[in-house]
């Protein structure tokens, strides 16, 4: 593969820059000015790779440089697949991911189709939806945590409002059952707009000749929206369930911010688990086997969307 | 040639000029790593005058409390330079010490003649020494804190609130002595209006991602018998953490977070605790006794207004140890500077000077001075709160002990999961874990 881009840069150089270098052949050219991208990609995404995978069999804690690292096989595996907050926090991602990419893909999709159609001020209300998008996580964590505040916060007035509910009572972030909604709603919150925009390029991107040709068979509405409009958009509806499934995957800001985890663990995701086992608890090599064990499941769950994507794309 | 020669002279003479040149600003400079608070600002005021003293200047790197393990603990494990001096939190020392972190002032305070019996003892315990109880000496006490509580006062003093809390409970509305009755208070007070305000009756520590809610559930613990490990068999701790005493505990800290927190009271540390005494929500608030002198300057809520009480007794009488020592970060390149720094901390005046700052002197000379108590409306319930101290673990895995507690407890308190037994067994199976891990037990 790199040698194939090797000889790709090769060609592509121009003549005259090759020859200007003398003693050097087109190749060891191409070499040179690919070999600091390879270094740089080596020493920051491989490197720490193989050197996780090798601590994930140790004992080692980075807080005790000094104490002797020994091979501890795969204890550190089997204590991370059967230790049950593990699988805790895993099931609290799930939820998590489960629920944001459902609401953000069904809200998206609808707010992309509204927009698709050109109305008055439509410009306008595009730029309002994008904007919590283009705010900073932590800004968004911060100022919902003060919309969810049930003595001052706006979300429980409003709730208090339409249920009649005292909003002493509307606790989101306090209760077990309400704080991982709580977090969903924000999430959704924020992403959808993304989740639209992949949408709308893909709504866009369905040439009218064939809603013409529908129109001219008859089909109705409904008829064009199931056999055109979802088919031709589906790759990209796709396309924005993965983006949004890895980032959802690792979320850690605004979990942190919101709930820092709680109440008890129940929003505990599983980046924040791995962030206090590596960095709070120091137990580097238990948290690199859960570091690779995550990788190895996003891995594969990626692997397996992307042959599915490819498939839709080929029909 | 000699062009040549000149020019190349003259290149080497400017590099070693631009390389020596931030060397030497550098050396007069000194960098001490502290959490941003209200006594970081302190400090930073009374280092003016070492700056004045000695030409040094000072460079503060302040970090937020909730980040402020996080930062400074990856700097010192990862060997850095950022710190030639650290404020670290009573319970890095022991990890500190054996990871080598920390310079050992032993020799340090011999030739300079600096005495730890002239610290007042549970600091000198609590954050100089490692292992405890011994002598060896890893920071110099610097700044004493301890978990205590605020009132208010005003509310308190009001006749008709005096009158019926008399009528219901057959005792003065006065600071409580025990937990039982501070409960009662706080039940009185909850959701009672007050000047048009619905009110509630007491802030208490609840926050999960850092060391908030441990802070609170040890500090009411202690009262009820809570013990750490068996005092003849250190580690041996079933039977101790989960004692029923302690268990009783942990049944009234919840108890207290259920009837008498304002609402969305489930992540609350000293900022948030604070401020719900600064808006007039709380009656009573738990808090580090270095918030005291802010709440007192606060126009709304200081003054005449605010009352200070140590922690309330129950069978034992204990308050949880909060405060620092400052170190000598062992990778700094300026150690002596640093040393000198420390000399200059430990000397009685400017401990006198750190007192009147807003800063809680550990120094017993600043402390036992007769007009100390009178010193500020504070003094009294600091003083009697450090008499009664006790401090987390402050074992090299303090941290995963502590994550531990603070997942066990908020689990119980605030989640409501589960019973206070469970929890505390709970907790001493994690623990048990921590310590064979580390070959203790």
């Amino acid at each position: 593969m790199v040698e194939k881009a090797a000889d790709a840069t090769a060609r592509a150089t121009p003549t005259s820059v090759a020859h200007r270098v003398r003693g050097l052949s087109d190749r060891a050219i191409a070499w040179l000015f690919i070999a600091p991208t390879i270094t740089l990609l080596l020493a920051i995404n491989i490197f720490p790779l193989i050197w996780a995978i090798y601590l994930s069999f140790t004992n080692y804690r980075a807080n005790r440089p000094n104490a002797p690292v020994q091979n501890v096989g795969l204890s550190n595996y089997e204590r991370v697949l059967t230790d049950p907050d593990i699988w805790q926090a895993m099931q609290a991602t799930a939820h998590f991911v489960f629920w944001t990419i459902l609401l953000q893909t069904v809200i998206g999709f609808t707010l992309a189709y509204l927009i698709d159609r050109k109305f008055r001020g439509h410009a306008f209300w595009t730029t309002l939806i994008l904007i919590p998008m283009m705010l900073s996580p932590a800004v968004v964590g911060n100022f919902w945590r003060f919309l969810y505040e049930p003595q001052i916060g706006l979300f429980a007035y409003a709730v208090s409002l339409v249920t009649g509910i005292p909003t002493a009572d509307i606790q989101m972030l306090g209760n077990v059952s309400l704080a991982p909604w709580a977090i969903i709603i924000v999430d959704t919150w924020m992403w959808t707009p993304y989740v639209m925009l992949i949408c709308l390029a893909g709504l866009r991107s369905i040439p009218d000749y064939i809603y013409e040709a529908a129109e001219v068979d008859r089909a109705s509405a409904w008829r064009q929206f199931w056999s055109i409009t979802v088919p031709m958009a589906l790759p990209f509806i796709m396309l924005a369930v993965l983006f949004r499934g890895i980032e959802n995957f690792k979320m850690f800001d605004m979990v942190t911010l919101l709930t820092g985890g709680g109440p008890g663990s129940i929003t505990e995701v599983a980046s924040i688990t791995l962030k206090r086992a590596a960095f709070e608890s120091w137990a580097t090599g238990r948290a690199s086997a859960f570091a690779i064990v995550l990788f190895v499941a996003v891995f594969g769950l990626a692997n397996i969307y992307v042959k599915a994507l490819n498939k839709v794309k080929q029909r | 040639m000699q062009k040549t020669l000149k020019a190349l002279l003259g290149l080497a003479s400017a590099s070693t000029m631009s390389l020596a040149l931030p060397t030497i600003a550098k050396a007069d400079q000194l960098t001490l790593c502290w959490a941003a608070w209200d006594p970081a600002n302190a400090l930073v005021e009374l280092s003016k005058d070492f700056t004045a003293k000695t030409g040094t200047e000072m460079k503060f790197e302040f970090v937020p409390w909730t980040s402020y393990a996080d930062r400074f603990l990856n700097e010192l494990n990862s060997h850095g330079k950022l710190c030639d001096l650290i404020i670290g939190d009573s319970q890095w020392i022991g990890g500190s010490a054996e990871n080598g972190h920390y310079v050992k002032l032993n020799d340090f305070f011999d030739k300079e003649g600096i005495k730890m019996d002239d610290f007042v003892p549970a600091t000198v315990v609590g954050y100089s020494e490692w292992p405890k109880n011994t002598p060896n000496y890893w920071a110099l006490p610097a700044m004493g804190d301890v978990v205590g509580w605020t009132y208010r006062k005003d509310w308190f003093e009001r006749p008709e609130l005096q009158k019926e809390f008399k009528e219901k409970y057959g005792r003065e509305l006065a600071a409580p002595k025990t937990y039982d009755e501070l409960k009662q208070i706080a039940e009185f007070f909850q959701k009672r209006q007050i000047d048009g305000k619905t009110v509630y009756g007491a802030s208490i520590y609840t926050e999960r991602g850092s060391e908030g809610i441990t802070m609170g559930v040890t500090n009411v613990l202690y009262n009820w018998g809570f013990q750490y490990d068996n005092p003849d068999k250190p580690y041996e701790m079933d039977g101790f953490v989960n004692s029923p005493d302690a268990v009783k505990g942990l049944e009234f800290y919840k108890a207290l977070y259920d009837c008498c927190t304002p609402p969305g009271s489930s992540n609350v540390y000293m900022v948030e605790s604070a401020d719900a005494f600064k808006s007039g929500q709380v009656a009573m608030q738990m808090n580090f006794a270095f918030t005291w002198p802010g709440l007192h300057k606060d126009e709304k809520v200081g003054g005449d207004r605010i009352g200070f009480f140590p922690n309330p007794a129950e069978k034992k009488h204990f308050a949880q140890l909060g405060g620092q020592g400052i170190s000598v970060v062992s990778y700094s390149d300026k150690k002596d500077a640093a040393l000198q720094y420390i000399k200059w901390f430990a000397q009685p005046d400017v401990q006198a000077k750190w007192w009147q700052l807003g800063g809680y002197s550990c120094l017993k000379s600043v402390v036992n001075a007769p007009d100390f108590a009178s010193s500020q409306p504070y003094a009294q319930a600091f003083l009697d709160s450090m008499a009664i101290v006790k401090d987390f673990w402050a074992e090299p895995s303090y941290a995963i002990l502590l994550q531990d507690m603070q997942k066990r407890v908020h689990n119980y308190v605030v989640a409501g999961n589960g019973t206070a037994q469970e929890a505390l067994d709970g907790l001493v199976k994690d623990w048990t874990e921590v310590f064979k891990d580390d070959g203790k037990i």
